[in-house]
């Protein structure tokens, strides 16, 4: 469709076009139908935000964005092209890195370790090499380890790289995901929950870290997140869903006077 | 105080990343290589190698090759037993087929087939996990040892179904049959060791092992960020089967000379290598060494202070053995699961600041 144009958002930054785009998209689980015809996008450089009730469909989105679930109905486009259904593995290979709402690191590695998977799409060493330590595995290991450290700088979790992931507290341990996930270097960063079961400074360290990656790094981030401040203040377009239709999409001041969205989360009177 | 890294800074990541990043590691393990090469075969005799130094050493491989699969990427497998016997008669097969050609090349030959082997019965893994795929591999293990009963072609139709090794020579030294040397075929393992454990942990350091462990420690989560379960996975069960086939070709060849399959690599086998990896501790190299030198040291230690030093009849020994081996299994799922490993690294942690806890 429209991947020529952008906009400005309300402060002042350039949005470029679209990245990725969901066309009516609809996800049953057997008689239950979790998503239903919904059409969105996400464009370069903007961060995105998932909003709903409780069971609205939201991870269930994302899980499709992510290529976790397949649709029955509808078309995923990736930067203008038509993506054919593809394993999880495959979709992290083009460029898009998620964290989970429940934290999803690899408890029985280091911290460095598990931020150094997030490169493995990029290590592609032969066995040779890697069983001898020699070579291109050698070369490989040191280059993304400075990549990974790069990233590990940016979240300020350098004190804590030796440290088993099975003994930091939780604020951290979403902030090593989010470390894992921004190793890749993705072109679409999909954040599930971010700031679920934190307390104000941490949200307030986390908003400031996404934020950070956006600005930097130019990353196109799409999250889901209960807190409404959180998500009024960071994103630049919404998308409210309830019951898995689309009830609302637009900048937060929009959203936030759409009668149907009020309606959804404040309730309506039947009468 | 004795051990202690104030001082000892690492400034590349080069440095940062290598095995022993602490020199006093450093210098212990080039200490250790040192006496396993130049020390000990001169103080060998029969009895030290036979009962200990080599069981340990080939154990060691065999715990190697499944701490690889189970420790590091969370397969669980009872068929190591199975494997080992695969090592054994493709060794076997190969040193009477081409009596001319080098054992080493022999040995690592075996593994390859046994690699190859190991896949095969690893291909259930990408759909089942946990408790259903130790039964699995249990399937393998009891097909493997009935296989090579049965199959008359796998002992070259001997009539005791037995398979002999017959004497082979490395540098005009023998390393097989009756009349070698202990420090021969000592120096012969120790080396099949030293790069069994360099390798396995090069690949356990890096790319490698960080998808097994990726798998290992949350499936979806790895699959998610770009590992392929499927090639992940096998990997793992090639690699593992590869050891445990070399392990397997110098048990047979090497150390015990003749056997019979349902005998030697039956599934208690299976289980003595996966006891030796729990109680060593998984997903660890230095606790795959740990742990069978403490499953081969035990009953000798038990059969020398029973036996020798109180008098005791040796079949209650070596019942009383079944017993200790038994309880200290519980014993260490129950206090440190992660095994000697564990108990080494917290050791270690604690020396840093001995004297002075605080």
């Amino acid at each position: 469709m429209n991947t020529d144009d952008g906009y400005i958002t309300e402060d002042g930054r350039k949005i470029g076009g679209v990245v990725m785009e969901m066309k009516n998209i609809t996800l049953r689980f057997g008689g239950v139908t979790a998503i239903k015809d919904i059409t969105f996008d996400i464009r370069e450089g903007e961060i995105r935000a998932i909003i709903g009730p409780n069971g609205a469909g939201k991870s269930s989105m994302l899980n499709v964005v992510s290529g976790f679930y397949v649709p029955q109905e509808g078309e995923v486009f990736f930067r203008g092209e038509k993506r054919p259904p593809l394993k999880p593995f495959e979709v992290a290979r083009q460029g898009i890195a998620r964290t989970f709402q429940n934290i999803a690191l690899f408890e029985g590695m280091s911290v460095l370790d598990n931020v150094m998977t997030g490169r493995l799409t990029q290590m592609n060493s032969g066995f040779i090499s890697q069983a001898l330590w020699r070579g291109k595995a050698e070369r490989e290991e040191i280059e993304n380890r400075e990549i990974c450290e790069r990233v590990i700088d940016f979240l300020e979790i350098q004190s804590i790289r030796k440290t088993p992931v099975s003994r930091l507290p939780y604020g951290l341990k979403k902030r090593v995901e989010l470390a894992r996930a921004l190793a890749s270097e993705p072109k679409l960063l999909l954040l599930d929950e971010p700031m679920a079961g934190m307390n104000v400074e941490e949200k307030e360290d986390m908003s400031r870290f996404i934020l950070d990656v956006n600005d930097e790094f130019g990353t196109t981030i799409a999250l889901i997140e209960h807190d409404m401040g959180v998500v009024m203040d960071l994103s630049d377009r919404v998308v409210v869903m309830d019951y898995g239709k689309k009830i609302g999409d637009g900048t937060p001041s929009e959203v936030r006077n759409n009668q149907a969205v009020i309606d959804a989360y404040l309730g309506v009177s039947h009468d | 105080m004795f051990y202690r890294e104030a001082g000892d800074f690492s400034t590349t990541y080069r440095e940062d990343s290598q095995t022993f990043p602490i020199k006093f590691d450093r210098y212990r393990y080039y200490a250790v290589l040192l006496i396993a090469f130049a020390i000990i075969p001169f103080l060998l005799n029969d009895y030290w190698v036979n009962a200990i130094f080599l069981p340990f050493l080939i154990y060691s491989i065999a715990a190697i090759g499944l701490n690889i699969l189970t420790g590091y990427c969370g397969q669980v497998s009872l068929g190591t037993g199975g494997f080992m016997a695969v090592g054994a008669y493709a060794t076997y097969k190969l040193m009477t087929a081409f009596p001319e050609v080098s054992m080493v090349v022999h040995i690592l030959l075996a593994g390859g087939i046994t690699a190859f082997v190991g896949v095969l019965f690893g291909l259930p893994s990408l759909r089942i996990k946990g408790f259903y795929l130790a039964v699995a591999t249990l399937a393998a293990q009891f097909f493997l040892v009935w296989l090579f009963n049965r199959v008359p072609w796998f002992y070259n139709y001997s009539a005791s179904g037995q398979i002999n090794s017959p004497e082979r020579t490395l540098f005009g030294i023998p390393i097989t049959g009756a009349n070698t040397e202990p420090w021969a075929v000592y120096l012969f393992c120790l080396v099949f060791v030293t790069l069994s454990a360099i390798i396995a942990r090069n690949l356990t350091r890096g790319a490698m092992g960080r998808k097994w462990m990726a798998i290992r420690d949350m499936d979806i989560a790895a699959e998610i960020i770009g590992v392929n379960p499927l090639t992940a996975k096998l990997s793992a069960f090639a690699i593992s089967s590869f050891f445990v086939g070399v392990s397997g070709a110098l048990f047979f060849s090497v150390y015990l000379g003749a056997v019979e399959v349902g005998e030697v690599f039956g599934i208690n086998k299976s289980f003595l290598v996966l006891f030796m990896i729990i109680i060593g501790g998984l997903g660890s190299i230095f606790g795959s060494f740990a742990g069978a030198a403490f499953l081969v040291l035990l009953p000798v230690l038990l059969k020398n202070v029973l036996v020798t030093g109180l008098g005791w009849p040796t079949d209650l020994a070596a019942h009383l053995e079944f017993m200790i081996v038994g309880f200290l299994i519980i014993v260490f799922l129950i206090v440190e699961p992660h095994g000697i490993a564990q108990l080494w690294r917290v050791a270690k942690e604690k020396l840093r600041l001995w004297p002075f806890p605080h």
